[in-house]
């Protein structure tokens, strides 16, 4: 559909676009990226034929744009740039309709009924048919601009240039419109091409990616070939990571700032526990980052305070999600910021020490009710109703852990506590093999993210030594005092 | 599609009748009132025949279409340099026009192939000379031409070529003081040849800006994207900016210098009707032409038998809604 080839130029003798060749097939969203002042708008401005290139070749359909006159291009190109503000203006109605001014002619240009129909769809699809009658200047930013986008699709043509369509709208006004072009494109094949100010909008609309560093092409492709963390900081001199989008395949970026917020220097200590009869208690002078299989904010996060909360038997557990944050609110804790487990247990039941070894400092609690056991290999054969976590492991780390040492580190947890229950030969009551766990089982690893780097927590690093002892001793210990405690 | 909305059938309505009106008082009131009838009744009172056809018909008639070209040359300026405050006499053309004007007459000047439009030509000349000037000098102090920005350029110009004219009036002696009159606006005493000399110009200069209706339509949201909607830019902003030249040239040559006529009337139409060009240029030029008469009507019958100029009717009335016109403006981009 458009073909840009070895193309340079810019304003006033001074090159601005730099030999740049990429090619753009019908049906496709390209968004093009780049810091400020990196050529982006020139490129388009190129591309929509209002600047002359000085070397090389535009082309669409195979036709360069000079052998178009104006209002052909028209015809074959609609280009929305920013919106600005305009001191007369019409109706909605008449501004879309002048998206029809190329496909006529004449002194006296006759309104067709198929320049009527393309109007209207036009408003219907970009949802401003509403307001047809009013005045495009008591519409705000959003509205203009679906006012604008409707005028281009009114235009009926096959290629859409866009500068930067969601700039000063507020999210919601920005997903209409990018789905709304999305939409357009899916189902009419209209082939789009945009230059994005946020990364994370382009990687989500695009289907491929144009980044461009002082007029030159850095990268071209689909995004996750484009948004890559070290590219993307290198061409915008900015600190960023890059992680995966909760949901679709697409790579999403985050800033880094550089003066970090003042954050409180985080420590692992034992004095941070509290125990009371409703609930054993970790408090945190700053946020950790966890991840648990916990029943409130399980997963990956940043929290401070955690909850091991003691329940009868009579739980609920049906109604977990809505007790449970009642029960934080009643109880003054913040629902953001607190990781609740659940156990069967007495608190008093619950065990808890601190290690350290060099750096490397840990603290470990853990409440084990093992009534519950369960072989894992032979679990197949139950089918159990769901119930309340038995062995709850809390590991808090003083260091640096990557998502790999994260996951490593849950590994290494758990394959302590299973040898825990082998040592103090707890047994599966339905198989009478060697239980590995009990039903229900929580983990939690969290990392106070200061301090020294740990990129690996597998068995043989220190801290991976360190927690293998420590889930061992503390979970020998805690199902000790389960027994000491259920014979009394 | 194009008259659906019955507002405009409304608005066309009342501006006929408007005009129609204003002409038939224009013409029938004055020092002494004459009934219309006596247009086609020579019989009854030849004396009163002849001051409606030798002096009230062509100085009615003049005025009309000085109105109507001012009216529509303010409306397409507007529209093409999206200010509301330009108009032929604010961006300084008329004074050019003048000068052109004053300078022909200064000069002597008569050239045999234009005869009678020698006059007018030279005036369309100054206008679109000033216009360039005035327009290339804005934007080299501002690219993006703000609004204050054109108007101050206007009034710069202005000032300068009025100090030409009252040099080159200075220089000679008492018969070209009579221009100063002239100078201030006035349609009286031109007589049918002045009409014939600004009718065809005028319509010219209407149907070459009528021509770009559509285009100043587009034009309002900018020119790129003007340009983006298959708009050939280039050519329409000459051919606007010409019509608006000899618009505003050929009635400065007829009528001097009358102001803010092309500023109240589009004005007036785009609070009514809003700011479609279809339909605003033309019912500029059916109101522009009723108030001019209207004006002049009334210049010379308050403190008759005095006449005032007629350029100080319009400057009363325009001056006000100038300030208003200004006042909004900068309020809507403060909020």
């Amino acid at each position: 559909m458009l073909k840009v080839n070895e193309l340079s130029g810019g304003y006033d003798g001074k090159q601005i676009v730099k030999n740049m060749t990429f090619h753009v097939e019908k049906g496709k969203i390209l968004g093009i990226l780049g810091p400020n002042g990196s050529g982006k708008s020139t490129l388009l401005k190129m591309i929509s034929g209002v600047l002359k290139p000085t070397r090389g070749g535009i082309l669409i359909e195979d036709r360069p744009i000079n052998s178009y006159d104006i209002k052909q291009l028209a015809k074959k190109m609609a280009v929305l740039p920013q919106l600005n503000a305009s001191v007369f203006t019409n109706s909605v109605y008449d501004a879309v309709s002048l998206g029809r001014y190329p496909h006529q002619s004449g002194f006296f240009s006759t309104w067709s009924k198929e320049d009527e129909n393309l109007v209207q769809r036009a408003m219907e699809s970009t949802g401003v048919s509403h307001y047809r009658n009013q005045h495009l200047e008591f519409l705000s930013g959003g509205e203009q601009q679906r006012v604008f986008i409707a005028q281009a699709l009114a235009q009926d043509s096959e290629l859409l240039l866009l500068d930067e369509p969601t700039n000063h709208l507020d999210i919601a006004h920005q997903k209409q419109i990018l789905d709304m072009i999305r939409m357009q494109v899916e189902l009419n094949g209209l082939t789009v091409v945009s230059i994005f100010h946020d990364i994370n909008l382009a990687s989500l609309y695009c289907d491929e990616l144009l980044l461009i560093e002082n007029g030159e092409i850095r990268a071209f492709g689909e995004p996750h070939e484009v948004i890559m963390q070290d590219q993307i900081a290198d061409v915008y001199k900015a600190r960023i990571v890059t992680y995966p989008h909760p949901e679709l395949p697409k790579p999403q970026i985050t800033m880094l700032p550089t003066n970090e917020l003042e954050r409180k220097k985080a420590t692992i200590n034992k004095k941070n526990f509290i125990i009371t009869d409703e609930y054993v208690k970790y408090n945190s002078p700053s946020p950790l980052k966890v991840i648990s299989s916990a029943v409130h904010n399980a997963g990956m996060g940043w929290y401070d305070t955690f909850l091991n909360r003691a329940i009868a038997p009579e739980y609920d557990i049906y109604n977990v999600k809505e007790e449970t944050e009642q029960f934080l609110r009643h109880n003054r804790f913040s629902p953001t910021n607190t990781v609740v487990m659940l156990t069967a247990v007495k608190t008093k039941c619950a065990a808890i020490q601190h290690f350290s070894k060099g750096n490397v400092e840990i603290s470990v609690m853990v409440t084990a009710g093992i009534g519950n056991g369960v072989d894992v290999t032979k679990a197949y054969l139950r089918e159990d109703e769901p119930h309340i976590g038995t062995i709850n492991t809390w590991v808090f780390i003083n260091g640096k852990l990557t998502d790999e040492a994260f996951i490593q580190a849950m590994i290494t947890a758990t394959e302590a506590k299973t040898k825990a229950l082998a040592d103090q030969q707890i047994k599966d009551p339905l198989t009478n093999t060697t239980a590995t766990s009990t039903a229900t089982d929580s983990l939690l690893i969290a990392a106070t993210q200061q301090g020294e780097e740990m990129p690996y927590a597998g068995p043989i690093t220190e801290v991976g030594k360190l927690i293998g002892r420590a889930v061992f001793e503390v979970t020998v210990s805690a199902i000790i005092k389960y027994k000491e405690h259920t014979i009394l | 599609m194009y008259l659906k909305n019955s507002k405009y059938i409304y608005a066309y309505i009342a501006s006929i009748a408007l005009l129609l009106c204003s002409l038939w008082i224009g013409v029938s009131f004055g020092t002494v009132n004459i009934p219309i009838s006596t247009l086609w009744d020579k019989a009854t009172d030849p004396i009163a025949y002849s001051i409606l056809w030798k002096i009230r018909m062509p100085r009615v008639i003049l005025a009309a279409i000085v109105g109507a070209s001012l009216a529509i040359a303010g409306a397409a300026f507007q529209g093409l340099l999206k200010n509301p405050l330009a108009d032929p006499y604010t961006l300084g053309i008329s004074s050019g026009a003048s000068v052109g004007a004053v300078m022909t007459i200064f000069l002597g000047i008569s050239i045999p192939v234009l005869g009678a439009f020698t006059l007018p030509v030279f005036s369309m000349a100054g206008a679109a000379f000033t216009m360039v000037i005035v327009l290339s000098f804005a934007r080299l102090v501002d690219r993006s031409m703000k609004m204050e920005t054109l108007i101050l350029t206007g009034i710069i110009f202005s000032s300068f070529l009025g100090s030409c004219i009252s040099l080159m009036v200075a220089l000679t002696g008492e018969e070209l003081r009579a221009i100063i009159g002239w100078l201030l606006g006035s349609v009286s005493m031109r007589g049918w040849s002045y009409v014939n000399m600004v009718l065809p110009f005028m319509i010219i200069g209407t149907s070459i800006i009528w021509f770009n209706r559509r285009e100043l339509n587009a034009m309002i949201y900018g020119e790129e994207r003007a340009q983006y909607l298959g708009v050939n830019v280039k050519r329409s902003k000459y051919m606007i900016l010409a019509g608006g030249s000899i618009l505003t040239g050929s009635a400065v040559a007829a009528s001097g210098t009358i102001g803010f006529v092309g500023l109240v009337v589009p004005h007036m139409i785009r609070l009514l009707v809003g700011a479609d060009h279809r339909h605003l240029l033309t019912l500029s030029f059916l109101n522009g032409a009723s108030l001019l008469v209207i004006c002049d009507l009334v210049s010379r019958t308050i403190i008759s038998p005095v006449e005032l100029p007629i350029g100080v009717i319009t400057s009363f009335i325009g001056a006000p809604v100038f300030a208003y016109i200004f006042f909004k403006q900068r309020r809507k981009v403060v909020a």
